[in-house]
C-alpha cells in the first residue's frame, strides 16, 4: 500500500486503517450493493419488493452507521485527517477500481441498458431493472426503466451520502443548509414529482418527465420537438410549464445570480451539484489546480456553450414553420430572435464589461460571435444547412458527447481520479451561463479578511473547482470567479478564518490592494507586474 | 549590467522580497536556499503529516514561475558572508558574489542546553526537514508509543494535534500554570487548555524538562520531569519551546548580531549593501510592543515589501501597522487585533466573555480612564482585519466597539451570532465596577 502514500512519508501513516464498527458497516453496505449485482446478473429473487427493500435498506444502514462512527465520537471540527494517505481517496489502487467501475456501469447504462435487464420491445423487464418494478410501480404505476434504476440509486447516493456530509460539518451551519437544500431538491423535484406527475398522463393527457429544476442548457432537450409538443397538448398546464421553462434560464437565473453568485443553483439546487457534494465530496481535493487546467476549461466549458446554443437552435428551428398565419413563431422570427438576444449578450459585455476580460476570453468570445453570424448568413444566402450539419445530427452527437460521454461517463465515472467536479468545470453549459453572469453581473464575491492568509493552501486544495484560491487570498484579493460554485469549503478549510462568502454590493467586490493589509509603509510606483 | 541581488533564505520574507524587487525592477534576482528548492508556506508542514496535503501543496507558485519571473534559485548551504569582498562562501567550498545581499534565513528551533536533546528522536518543528524526522519518529503509534512535547506555545499545540491524527499519545510540558499563559490572558488560556486535554492531550502545567534520556541504541527512550523528578516514557521528544535566528553563517562575519542580525529600521545591517529580514533580523529599536525578534509569517512578508522598496531606490522604513495574528489551536480558531496581554497593562482592563458550549470567547483591552479600545482576542468567532484596524486607528472607546461588534463578525453566513450576549454581559460588568468603586 505504501505506494498510496503521496506525502513524503518514508512509512505509510497507520492511523487510517478502519475500526471494527466501520468495517462491519461496510460490510453491510457491500451486501446491499451485492444485492443489485447479483440482480444485473439475472439472479431471480422471488420477492422482488423485499430485496429491494433489503438492498436499499442495508445501503442506507451501512451507510449510516459508518459515518456515526467517523464522526460523532469526534469533535465536530474539519475532518481531513489522512485524506491523502487512504487509498480511495488518494487516485490508489481502490480509486482506479471504483472509476472503472463507475465508468462501466455509466457506458452499459447509456449504450447498453438491456445489459441491466432492460426489457426491449414490450418485453417484461428482467435482471436489475426488474427488480425495481415494485418500487416504479408504487409511484408512477408504471415498470421501470434503466433511468428509474439509475434515478433511484443517484436519490439514494444523494441522501445518505448527505446524511454522511450533515455529520463531517455539522459544526457548520452554511454547510449544513446547503446540504439539506440539495437532498430536498433531488428528492422532490428530480425524483417524487415528476414521477408522481407521470401519474397525471393519461390517453388524453400526457406531460413529459420534466425536473422543474434542471433548466436548458443543462437539461439540454428541454426543448425538442417531442417534448415541445407534448407540452402544448397538454393545455395551460403544459403551456405553463413550457413558459417556465423559458424563463427559468432567461429571467429567473439570472435575477438569483445576480443577488446570490451560481451557487443558489450549482452548490443549492442542482442534481449534479448535489450529487458532487455528497457522494463526490472525499475526491474534491482531486481537481486540478494548476494554470494549465484553468486555460483548459475557459475554452472547453465556453465550447460547449457555443455547441449547445447552435444545436438547440437549429432543433428548434427544424420543427418551426415559415407560415405566420399559421403560428407566431416562424422560422426568421425564432432565428432572428436568437441572433438578436446573442447580439445583445455580446453588445453588453463589450461595452460595459470588456475590462473584466482576459485576453483569451475576449479572443473567444469574438472568434464564436463571428462563426456564429458566418452560419447564420450562410444558411440565409446559401440555403445550406442551419449550421451545416442536420438539426439531427447536431442533436445526437450533443447527446453522445457532452449529454452522455462528458458528463455521465467522465463527469462522474472519474469522480475518484480527477475529482468530483469535472463535468460542472469543464463541460457544464448552464455553469458557464451561470459564471459569465457570476464573473460581471453579481453581487457574490468570497472576501479575503484583510492580511491574515498564511498561504497554507488548505483552501485550494479543497476547491472541487480546481481555484487555486490561495493565489487571491494570500495578496489581499477577493475571489471573484466565474466557476466558483460558492460550496464554502475553501472557508470552512481555512484554519485563520481568512475567507467569506458574502452578498455585497456589487461595485466593490473587487479588492485589490498593492500590498495586503498590515504595513502601514508608504506606496509609491508600486506597478502591478508579472502576476 | 543589472545589479545584482541575492537572498539567502527562500521563505516568506525572502520569496516575498523577491516578487516585489520583481514587479519594479530588471534587476538580477538570486534565491538561495538549503531547505527545499521552491518556496512552500512552513505553516503548513503539519498538515502534510496529518494528511490533508502532499508537500507540493505547500507550495504556493507552480514551478514555472520562477522562471517565468527571471528569479534565480540555487540550491546551498552558506557558511561565511565576507561583506568586504562581497562574496558568499558555501559549504562545498564554492563561492558567489552579490552586489546587494540579503539574510533572511528564518528561525531554528531552541534548545536551553538540555541532557539529551540531541539524541535521536528529539527534533523540533520548524523546517522540513523537521519535519521528515518527526515522520521517521512517529509514523504511527506502534513505533512511537508516546510524544512528549516541551513548550506550550503556537507550535507545540501543532505538533500535539499532528500526532493526535495518528492517535499517539502526547504528554505536553508547559512551563507557564495554563496553555501560552505568558500571551493569552486567564480565561482564553484556559478554556483552550480544557480544549487540548479534551483531544487526549496529557497537558502538564508548571513543569519543566529535566533531562531527555537514551536506550541502549542511543535513541530517547524518556523524558524527566525537572521539577518533580518523574520519568515519562516516550520514543520521540519535540522541542517547541519557541525559535531564535538561524544564524550560524554569521559567526565568522563582522556583521553585528545579538540574537537576531542587528538592523535599523531600513533592514541595514553594520556591513554595506548587507540587509535582513525575517525571523532573523532584530531591530535595535523595538517599534510600539512589538518584540525585536518578531518570528510571524506576516512580519516576514511586510519586511519583504518594505525592503523591495528600498532596493529599487524608494528608501522606506518598515513600519508594521496595528499588531495583528492569528492561530488554530485543534478545532479553535484565534484571532487577535491590537494588544490583548495576558495581564492587562497598567491603567488598563480587560473585559472577558465566554460561551457556555466553552469553545468561544472574547477578550477585550481597554483604557479604564479614556475608555479608548487596546485590543481583542477572539476565539471561536471570526473577525474582520480591516474594521478593527480601522477601529484602532481611529482611537473608538471600548463602548463603540462592543456596540457595533455585529459589523466586525466575520464567521460565514447563518452563523449563530453573540454580538447580544455579549453586550449584556459587558453592561452589566460596567455596572458592577461602577458599583465596587
Amino acid at each position: 500500500m505504501s505506494e498510496t502514500n503521496e506525502s513524503f512519508s518514508i512509512a505509510r501513516p497507520d492511523a487510517v486503517t478502519l475500526t471494527t464498527p466501520q468495517k462491519i458497516a461496510v460490510f453491510v453496505g457491500l451486501v446491499g450493493l451485492f444485492i443489485l449485482v447479483l440482480a444485473a446478473f439475472n439472479v431471480n429473487f422471488p420477492n422482488r419488493a423485499l430485496f429491494l427493500i433489503a438492498s436499499l435498506g442495508l445501503m442506507t444502514g451501512g451507510t449510516v452507521f459508518y459515518a456515526n462512527s467517523l464522526y460523532l465520537s469526534e469533535h465536530a471540527g474539519i475532518k481531513n485527517d489522512g485524506v491523502w494517505f487512504k487509498s480511495l481517496t488518494s487516485r490508489g489502487v481502490v480509486a482506479w477500481g471504483a472509476g472503472i467501475f463507475l465508468t462501466l456501469f455509466y457506458i452499459v447504462l447509456y449504450f447498453k441498458a438491456e445489459l441491466l435487464g432492460l426489457g426491449v420491445d414490450g418485453a417484461a423487464n428482467t435482471g436489475l431493472v426488474a427488480l425495481f418494478d415494485p418500487f416504479s410501480k408504487l409511484l408512477s404505476g408504471n415498470p421501470a426503466s434503466q433511468w428509474f434504476v439509475y434515478g433511484t440509486l443517484y436519490t439514494l447516493v444523494i441522501l445518505i451520502f448527505g446524511y454522511k456530509f450533515l455529520l463531517k460539518y455539522r459544526h457548520n451551519k452554511y454547510q449544513t443548509l446547503r446540504t439539506l437544500s440539495v437532498m430536498f431538491f433531488q428528492l422532490g423535484f428530480a425524483f417524487l414529482i415528476p414521477e408522481l406527475m407521470s401519474r397525471l398522463n393519461s390517453e388524453s393527457f400526457s406531460l413529459p418527465y420534466y425536473d422543474l429544476k434542471n433548466i436548458w442548457p443543462l437539461n439540454y432537450y428541454n426543448f425538442e420537438q417531442y417534448r415541445v409538443d407534448s407540452f402544448i397538448s397538454a393545455g395551460n398546464v403544459g403551456l405553463a410549464l413550457l413558459i417556465f421553462g423559458v424563463l427559468s434560464i432567461l429571467v429567473i437565473t439570472p435575477i438569483l445570480t445576480y443577488k446570490y453568485g451560481k451557487r443558489w443553483y450549482c452548490s443549492w439546487v442542482c442534481g449534479c451539484g448535489g450529487l458532487a457534494e455528497t457522494a463526490g465530496d472525499p475526491f474534491r481535493h482531486l481537481s486540478d489546480k494548476s494554470l494549465f487546467a484553468w486555460k483548459v476549461e475557459r475554452w472547453v466549458i465556453h465550447s460547449v456553450l457555443v455547441f449547445v446554443v447552435l444545436m438547440t437552435t437549429a432543433v428548434i428551428y427544424s420543427y418551426l414553420g415559415d407560415d405566420s398565419s399559421k403560428y407566431w413563431l416562424t422560422r426568421d422570427i425564432f432565428l432572428l430572435s436568437v441572433g438578436g438576444l446573442l447580439t445583445a449578450v455580446f453588445a453588453t459585455i463589450m461595452i460595459w464589461k470588456r475590462h473584466a476580460l482576459g485576453k483569451d476570453a475576449k479572443i473567444g468570445a469574438i472568434a464564436y460571435a463571428v462563426i456564429i453570424l458566418a452560419l447564420i448568413l450562410i444558411h440565409k444566402f446559401s440555403g445550406a444547412n442551419l449550421f451545416l450539419f442536420q438539426a439531427e445530427k447536431l442533436r445526437v452527437w450533443y447527446g453522445f458527447l457532452i449529454g452522455s460521454i462528458f458528463s455521465g461517463v467522465i463527469g462522474t465515472g472519474f469522480y475518484p481520479l480527477f475529482g468530483s467536479r469535472v463535468w460542472c468545470r469543464f463541460g457544464c453549459p448552464m455553469a458557464a451561463i451561470l459564471g459569465m453572469q457570476q464573473r460581471l453581473f453579481s453581487k457574490f464575491r468570497i472576501t479575503t479578511n484583510g492580511g491574515q492568509c498564511i498561504s497554507c493552501g488548505n483552501c485550494s486544495v479543497y476547491c472541487e473547482m480546481g481555484i487555486d484560491v490561495r493565489a487571491y487570498a494570500q495578496r489581499g484579493e477577493n475571489i471573484v470567479r466565474s466557476s466558483c460554485v460558492g460550496c464554502g469549503i475553501c472557508s470552512a478549510v481555512c484554519p485563520r478564518g481568512v475567507l467569506k462568502l458574502e452578498n455585497g454590493d456589487h461595485n466593490d467586490r473587487f479588492q485589490n490592494p498593492e500590498i495586503p493589509l498590515g504595513n502601514d509603509m508608504n506606496i509609491v510606483n508600486l506597478a502591478k507586474q508579472n502576476h | 549590467m543589472q545589479e545584482n541581488i541575492v537572498i539567502i533564505g527562500n521563505g516568506i520574507s525572502g520569496t516575498t522580497l523577491a516578487r516585489y524587487i520583481r514587479k519594479q525592477s530588471d534587476k538580477k534576482i538570486t534565491l538561495i536556499s538549503n531547505e527545499h528548492d521552491y518556496f512552500f508556506s512552513r505553516t503548513a508542514l503539519m498538515y502534510v503529516y496529518m494528511g490533508h496535503m502532499k508537500f507540493e501543496h505547500t507550495q504556493p507558485y507552480e514551478n514555472w514561475f520562477w522562471e517565468k519571473n527571471r528569479i534565480q534559485l540555487k540550491t546551498g548551504y552558506v557558511t561565511n558572508v565576507d561583506s568586504e569582498n562581497k562574496t558568499l562562501k558555501f559549504i562545498d567550498g564554492s563561492t558567489f558574489s552579490y552586489d546587494k545581499l540579503i539574510i533572511a534565513t528564518g528561525s531554528k528551533f531552541n534548545k536551553f542546553g538540555w541532557k539529551g536533546q540531541d539524541l535521536e528522536g528529539v527534533t523540533g518543528m520548524y523546517h522540513k526537514q523537521d519535519l521528515e524526522q518527526i515522520e521517521q519518529y512517529a509514523p504511527n503509534n506502534e513505533t512511537c508509543k508516546r510524544g512528549v512535547i516541551v513548550g506550550g506555545g503556537l507550535i507545540g499545540v501543532e505538533l500535539a494535534e499532528m500526532l493526535r491524527t495518528r492517535n499517539i499519545p502526547v504528554t505536553f510540558l508547559v512551563r507557564e500554570n495554563s496553555f501560552w499563559g505568558n500571551v493569552l490572558p486567564l480565561g482564553d488560556s484556559e478554556m483552550i487548555s480544557r480544549h487540548i486535554e479534551s483531544h487526549g492531550v496529557d497537558l502538564r502545567f508548571g513543569v519543566n524538562l529535566g533531562e531527555i534520556k537514551a536506550n541502549e541504541n542511543g535513541r530517547a527512550s524518556s523524558v524527566i520531569i525537572k521539577e518533580t523528578g518523574e520519568e515519562i516514557l516516550c520514543d520521540m521528544v519535540g522541542l517547541t519551546a519557541g525559535v531564535s535566528p538561524n544564524i550560524d553563517l554569521l559567526k565568522e562575519s563582522t556583521i553585528e548580531t545579538d540574537k537576531g542580525v542587528l538592523v535599523n529600521r531600513y533592514f541595514e545591517t553594520t556591513a554595506d549593501d548587507v540587509y535582513a529580514i525575517g525571523d532573523c533580523a532584530q531591530q535595535r529599536e523595538p517599534i510600539g510592543n512589538r518584540r525585536p525578534v518578531e518570528a510571524v509569517w506576516y512580519t516576514g512578508r511586510i519586511m519583504g515589501e518594505t525592503l523591495a522598496q528600498t532596493i529599487c531606490g524608494n528608501k522606506t522604513a518598515y513600519s508594521p501597522g496595528h499588531w495583528f495574528n492569528s492561530a488554530k489551536f485543534f478545532d479553535i480558531e484565534y484571532q487577535t487585533y491590537g494588544w490583548v496581554f495576558s495581564e492587562p497593562k497598567e491603567g488598563n482592563a480587560h473585559f472577558h466573555w465566554k460561551h457556555d458550549d466553552d469553545t468561544k470567547c472574547i477578550t477585550i483591552e481597554y483604557d479604564t480612564t479614556s475608555r479608548e479600545f487596546k485590543g481583542i482576542n477572539s476565539l471561536g468567532i471570526r473577525m474582520k482585519h480591516n474594521l478593527f484596524d480601522q477601529w484602532l486607528s481611529a482611537n473608538k472607546t471600548v463602548e463603540f466597539v462592543v456596540n457595533n461588534l455585529a459589523q466586525a463578525n466575520f464567521d460565514p453566513e447563518f452563523y449563530k451570532t453573540f454580538h447580544h450576549h455579549i453586550q449584556e454581559q459587558f453592561t452589566s460588568s460596567q455596572l458592577e465596577n461602577a458599583h465596587h468603586e
